[in-house]
């Protein structure tokens, strides 16, 4: 008890009061289907956020349209100071502070995994290519997988191709880490690998929004947990109170259903 | 134990090492492979006897053709006298009108260096982009080479095509120069920069010509002909074709309508019409649209109709390599915060164009062969020279099969080339393993 105690302790005071993503008043619709609906959600600097709900409800639609892979249309989204708006300047400006990491890891398959994680930053930070490759290199130590380097991502385990592509996105050294289930498309085995490096990366303070149905992650590393459904933000909470106390009744279900009670 | 043995039925030890024997004769060498592959069973059998005996009619009426030819007569009735019945080609054309056959009728003949020399060049300027391990500075002989060929083949003073890259060269510099600010300025900057040269090199060239006169005996296209003229359209369209194609491509799938529309109008248009209409266009109706001091070379207006009729196919294919992407690639790329240019060239392009490899090679050929057409708005490329002076003289009317058979072999020799490249290009560029 006193553990968690000290867990939350040092979970509230990584989070700092600065605000890394405001999201107001956020709608969108797909031609007239209406996906989100008056999204309001503030994530501060070091937070780590789970967002769970059923199929369909509109998460991976959500943290898409934080880095503008997808466009909303109404509200505002500011990333780090950033207005989101049409500008490309503006969008490009953003996705290279904020990481994203993809349920089917979508590496480029035609470049050597330390290609891959060298690319973006050569070319969208201009650093030198020594330099991005140290970098590269440092990172993929990070997630136990330097001897990779000069190898092709088809010719690497799904969990392993995860993690690349976490390094891959932390070699930009972005602000924030934007995770679209990363392990569901993994199996069971290999879901525990990727689920470690996300925790060392949570641990070091890194401000993350992660979609997943990992409850487990979700109590043990997460500040916030967001339950969506429909389009909406239904309920939101701690870790402790969300999973032992929901108040909603399709919380509950929802919540039912995928712990199995 | 050798109780329990002994007794047993059951047991089995075996105490030595059977030694390794050869398969039985009917398994092994020539004659396994014969029973495997040619008479497996009684339909297979009967179709290898009909396959031999097929062959050897081909060559039987081949061989003694090709062995027996004459390779050294003035005429086709001297091959004929010297034959005296028997059976046996008349190679003597290709050695008489050898020169013919490869840079026509009009080149003036002490010139032949000249063609040559481009052709052994155009290995030493494709070489950097077919091979991409070799070092990158020879990349200066590719973007070099299109000028220096220009020159080598139609020659005239030197300053011409000098000035002509120093166009491009220009273009480049203020395109480096405003690429920063924005794409648009930069790029109608560039456009801007290199017209302005051009003008003012308009004025220059001809006191230059006439202060520093480093010139070539002038050609004109009319006299460029024969196979050299199926090289230089083959070349010039394809490398033209293939980024006017990939712009094509990207544009048909734009966000924005009317370059979109563009595009596709474009695409559907030139493929619904014949390449030969095309060239008839070429040959005659632009004359009536361009002002008459507007003297556009009849090889330029071809030049200009092969290319955009095989853009308009290779568009097609890159568009079905790009549909084969998934869209998790675009995605990835614009997570990263890679821009439109980048993420096209670094991410999509690459990997589109691997899997067009096939489809853009089709096109290749196909083109290349297309070439000949030209014969029919009277140039004289390798099948105008054939069809045209050479079979209509006296001398050679009537040797049909040797110099099509000719024609034939260059471009058998030209397009066998392309497709096993094309196959070892997409074996080095097998990365996904699966
Ligand atoms: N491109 C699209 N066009 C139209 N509708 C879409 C599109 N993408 C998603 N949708 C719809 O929007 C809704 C939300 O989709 P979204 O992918 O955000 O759900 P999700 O919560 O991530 O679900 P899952 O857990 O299955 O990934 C779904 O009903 C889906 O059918
Ligand atoms: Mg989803």
């Amino acid at each position: 008890m006193s553990d968690t105690a000290a867990k939350v302790e040092a979970k509230a005071s990584a989070i700092s009061d600065q605000v890394a993503i405001e999201i107001q008043n956020m709608n969108k619709w797909y031609g007239t289907f209406h996906v989100l609906r008056d999204i309001d959600l503030t994530v501060y600097q070091g937070e780590r956020i789970v967002v769970c709900g059923p199929s369909g409800s509109g998460k991976s639609t959500l943290i898409r349209c934080i880095n503008a892979l997808e466009e909303h249309q109404a509200g505002s989204i500011t990333v780090d100071g950033t207005l989101l708006s049409s500008d490309l300047k503006n969008i490009d400006k953003i996705r290279s502070e904020v990481g994203m990491v993809f349920q089917h890891f979508n590496l480029f398959p035609h470049l050597t995994i330390l290609e891959n994680c060298t690319l973006a930053p050569i070319w969208v930070r201009k650093i030198p290519k020594k330099e991005a490759e140290e970098t590269a290199m440092h990172f993929l130590t990070k997630v136990k997988i330097p001897e990779q380097a000069d190898k092709y991502p088809g010719q690497l385990s799904g969990g392993q191709q995860q993690r690349v592509a976490i390094a891959r996105s932390l070699c930009m050294r972005p602000r924030i880490m934007l995770f679209d289930e990363p392990t569901s498309a993994l199996d069971p085995e290999m879901i525990k690998e990727v689920l470690d490096t996300m925790i060392e990366l949570a641990e070091e303070g890194m401000t993350m929004i992660c979609v997943t149905h990992e409850m487990g992650f979700a109590r043990q590393v997460a500040d916030r947990v967001i339950f969506m459904d429909q389009g909406q933000i239904v309920e939101q909470n701690e870790p402790e109170p969300f999973f032992n106390d929901p108040k909603s009744d399709r919380t509950k279900l929802f919540l039912s259903q995928i712990l199995g009670h | 134990m050798s109780d329990t043995n002994a007794n047993s039925t059951v047991a089995f030890v075996r105490h030595d090492t059977i030694p390794e024997r050869e398969p039985p004769l009917g398994e092994r060498g020539l004659i396994k492979w014969l029973r495997e592959n040619l008479f497996s069973s009684v339909t297979n059998g009967v179709l290898t006897v009909l396959s031999l005996w097929a062959i050897y009619l081909i060559l039987a009426a081949s061989l003694p053709w090709l062995l027996n030819g004459i390779w050294d007569a003035p005429s086709i009735r001297d091959c004929r006298t010297i034959l005296d019945g028997a059976r046996g080609g008349c190679f003597a054309v290709l050695t008489e009108r050898w020169n013919q056959l490869l840079f026509g009728f009009q080149y003036p003949s002490d010139q032949y260096w000249r063609p040559t020399l481009a052709f052994i060049l155009l290995f030493v300027a494709f070489a950097p982009v077919m091979f991409y391990k070799l070092p990158r500075k020879l990349l200066i002989m590719t973007a070099v080479y299109p000028f220096l060929g220009y020159w080598l083949i139609w020659g005239g003073s030197i300053w011409v095509p000098v000035f002509a890259a120093g166009g491009f060269v220009a273009g480049y510099m203020v395109y480096r120069q405003f690429i920063t600010r924005s794409f648009a300025i930069a790029f109608f900057g560039a456009i801007v920069g290199a017209f302005v040269f051009w003008w003012i090199a308009d004025f220059i060239t001809p006191v230059l010509a006439n202060l520093i006169p480093i010139e070539l005996e002038f050609v004109k296209s009319r006299q460029v002909g024969g196979f050299m003229l199926n090289m230089i359209l083959g070349v010039v369209c394809l490398s033209l074709a293939l980024p006017l194609g990939i712009i094509l491509a990207l544009g048909r799938q734009s966000s924005m309508p009317i370059i979109k529309w563009i595009c596709v109008v474009f695409i559907e248009f030139v493929r619904g019409v014949p390449l030969i209409t095309l060239l008839f266009v070429a040959n005659v109706v632009l004359a009536y649209f361009l002002p008459p001091e507007a003297n556009f070379d009849l090889v330029v207006r071809v030049i200009i109709m092969i290319t955009l009729f095989a853009a308009a196919y290779i568009a097609e294919v890159i568009r079905g390599g790009l549909a084969a992407l998934p869209t998790g690639q675009y995605e990835a790329a614009d997570s990263l915060g890679l821009d439109y240019p980048q993420s096209m060239r670094l991410i999509i392009l690459p990997q589109a164009l691997k899997i067009s490899i096939p489809g853009i090679v089709n096109v290749a050929v196909g083109l290349f062969k297309d070439t000949t057409l030209v014969s029919v708005i009277s140039m004289f490329d390798l099948v105008g020279m054939i069809r045209g002076p050479i079979l209509s003289s006296t001398d050679w009317n009537g040797v049909y099969w040797e110099l099509f058979g000719f024609a034939a072999l260059l471009f058998f020799i030209m397009c066998y080339g392309i497709s096993q490249y094309s196959q070892w290009l997409e074996r080095q560029l097998a990365t996904d393993h699966r």
